[in-house]
């Protein structure tokens, strides 16, 4: 167990890399560069240059990308070309918002997915189905933006239940899950629905299976055949999926944290964007593919625990 | 009847599938809006009267009207050309990148595979919001480089499916004696494996559609859409956001368009996947 994670740690390692130099390669192509767009068209060339050499922006491409991998290998993101602060900095300030929104949209949509994934499944064609089905395809068609924006207004806004913006105290536990509420029920609820679908659909195949009609056979209790057997099989692909769910919610949690005021990365991210602050670009959206990446290396164990079937090569 | 073609099983599948009927009447008016926005619309779209400003929706104005004074009706239908154009036009440009990639991939394999592979695992990793937001970031805004940025984004997830139905139909034996007569490789994949797994491109090719919407949605909200004063839903709902307050109807309206957009796409999708497996079909 203990090797295969090791190795598929390893087997990570080029793909970052490649994810990486994308990244940096992409933002070099910027129309006159980063300090350009940083400073504006109407920047003089002596102000220009003197950014360039601040950031050393003015070496050759290749050294540059020697000197940007050095950096990265110790943990140095670069500085801002705005603010002149070290981004890691700011990372490490928001970095908890963000996972907190991803990992409680995600407990949320696995909490309430996978109940109504299998009541619609066990229901299958009868009003409960029916109903399940037509709420997360609602769910699935919902832009989290959107979700937020009606959250916010019903419940925070209407019915003052919950704060409308900000993070609240990441040292204060209650107020830190205070405002978390809203933002990860957004998320959750559209997470619901993409695992309800997905329990539902694998359970259907797995209900259909020899093993499950043996089972019945034998006459065990419904309830036997349908938690020891079906489920543990449906759960399986269910598992790989939500890795890939991940990477869906992390995507969503840009938007979320914009709507709700949560100074995390997503939000990090669209000001670095509006700002023209292509260094600070860079760097939160290679942090946010890492921690994509974290994610997916997770569900991969996880896979290989609950399915001891799993090849490890 | 003795003689029934698949595809006339296939077509009474299709209507007899509510969902999918139902999302198919909802898109096609969705299509109409969009083709005939300069009719139907009560207003101009762009033209700004300060005396409504914020207005509440009322008769001359069923949604109201917005912080520059414009009918929100009007420019939400005008919207939906934006949203369904880039919605379709970057799954097709996605299509006609990742179907060959997939493709060569699946059929070549070795080498060939493993780069496929690779480029599909480097561009996966990133939501396909965040790489549309970079590609944006660096070629600035516009139509389309919008169908471009979602194009791109959609490619690798394209490919992985091309590659993976190209997989499963490598081995059949129409593919074997196309080899045995002597046929190119070009002209097997052309010929032979493209018209057996366009039908799971296309079912997945509408689940895509509407992703795309909601993609272009989210980059406009975030200021990365069409240039204002052209009507986008994403950009009206941020603009709306400040009002949410005292005009709520300024976002909840734009919203509720991109909704109905997205979920007919889906519903399309979901009858569509139904019919194309059978042991899912309620």
């Amino acid at each position: 167990m203990l090797k295969y994670a090791v190795r598929r740690m390893i087997f990570v390692l080029p793909t970052l890399w490649a994810v990486v130099t994308f990244v940096f390669f992409l933002i070099r192509i910027v129309p006159g560069g980063p300090a350009v767009a940083a400073l504006g068209s109407y920047a003089t060339e002596e102000s220009i240059r003197q950014l360039e050499k601040q950031m050393g922006l003015d070496k050759p491409i290749l050294v540059q990308y020697g000197i940007f991998l050095k950096d990265l290998c110790r943990g140095d993101l670069g500085k801002s070309l705005i603010t002149n602060k070290p981004i890691s900095e700011e990372i490490a300030r928001g970095l908890p918002y963000t996972l907190d929104l991803a990992v409680g949209g995600m407990i949320i949509g696995i909490l309430f997915g996978i109940p109504t994934g299998i009541l619609t499944a066990l229901k299958r064609n009868r009003p409960a189905d029916y109903i399940g089905r037509i709420l997360s395809l609602v769910g699935i068609s919902m832009p989290e933006f959107y979700l937020g924006i009606l959250l916010m207004y019903f419940l925070a806004i209407k019915l003052p239940f919950f704060p409308v913006l900000g993070g609240g105290d990441l040292g204060n536990l209650g107020s830190r899950l205070y405002h978390l509420f809203l933002p990860a029920l957004t998320l959750g609820i559209i997470m619901t629905a993409f695992i309800s679908r997905m329990v539902r659909s694998s359970m259907l195949n797995v209900l259909n299976e020899d093993y499950v009609r043996t089972a019945k056979a034998k006459g065990l209790h419904e309830r036997t055949v349908i938690y020891k057997h079906a489920l543990r099989n449906a759960l399986i692909p269910t598992v790989t999926v939500i890795g890939i769910y991940m990477s869906i919610l992390m995507g969503g949690s840009v938007l979320t944290e914009i709507i709700f005021s949560r100074p995390g990365l997503g939000k990090m991210m669209v000001f670095a964007v509006k700002d023209r602050d292509y260094i600070a670009l860079q760097s939160v959206i290679i942090i946010f593919s890492a921690f994509v990446f974290i994610f997916n290396l997770v569900t991969d164990l996880l896979y290989s625990i609950i399915d001891p079937r799993i090849e490890y090569h | 009847m003795a003689t029934i073609s698949q595809r006339a099983i296939l077509l009474r599948t299709f209507k007899s599938n509510k969902t999918s009927v139902v999302g198919l009447i909802l898109a096609f008016c969705v299509v109409m809006i969009a083709l005939t926005a300069s009719w139907i619309s009560p207003y101009d779209p762009i033209s700004q009267d300060m005396d409504i400003q914020h207005a509440p929706p009322s008769w001359a104005h069923p949604f109201g009207a917005d912080s520059y004074g414009r009918d929100q009706l009007s420019r939400i239908l005008w919207g939906s050309r934006v949203s369904l154009v880039v919605g379709i036009l970057s799954v097709l440009f996605a299509m006609a990148v990742g179907i060959p990639l997939g493709m060569v991939g699946g059929y070549k394999g070795g080498r060939v595979d493993s780069f496929v592979l690779r480029f599909i695992d480097i561009f996966m990793s990133f939501p396909i919001v965040i790489l549309g937001l970079l590609i944006l970031a660096i070629m600035g805004p516009g139509l389309i480089k919008i169908v471009i940025a979602i194009g791109v984004a959609l490619i690798p997830r394209i490919a992985r499916l091309a590659r993976g139905s190209t997989l499963s139909v490598k081995g059949k034996e129409y593919i074997e004696a196309a080899r045995a007569v002597g046929q190119g490789d070009g002209k097997i994949m052309f010929i032979h494996v493209l018209p057996n797994i366009f039908g799971e491109i296309l079912v997945m090719g509408t689940l895509w559609v509407a992703t795309a919407i909601i993609v272009e949605a989210s980059l406009s909200f975030i200021g990365l859409g069409v240039r204002p004063p052209t009507p986008s839903w994403g950009a009206m709902i941020r603009d709306g956001l400040d009002q949410l307050t005292n005009a709520p109807w300024l976002s909840i309206f734009p919203g509720l368009a991109i909704f109905v957009s997205v979920f007919s796409f889906n519903l399309i999708a979901d009858g569509l996947r139904d019919i194309s497996d059978p042991k899912l079909r309620g």
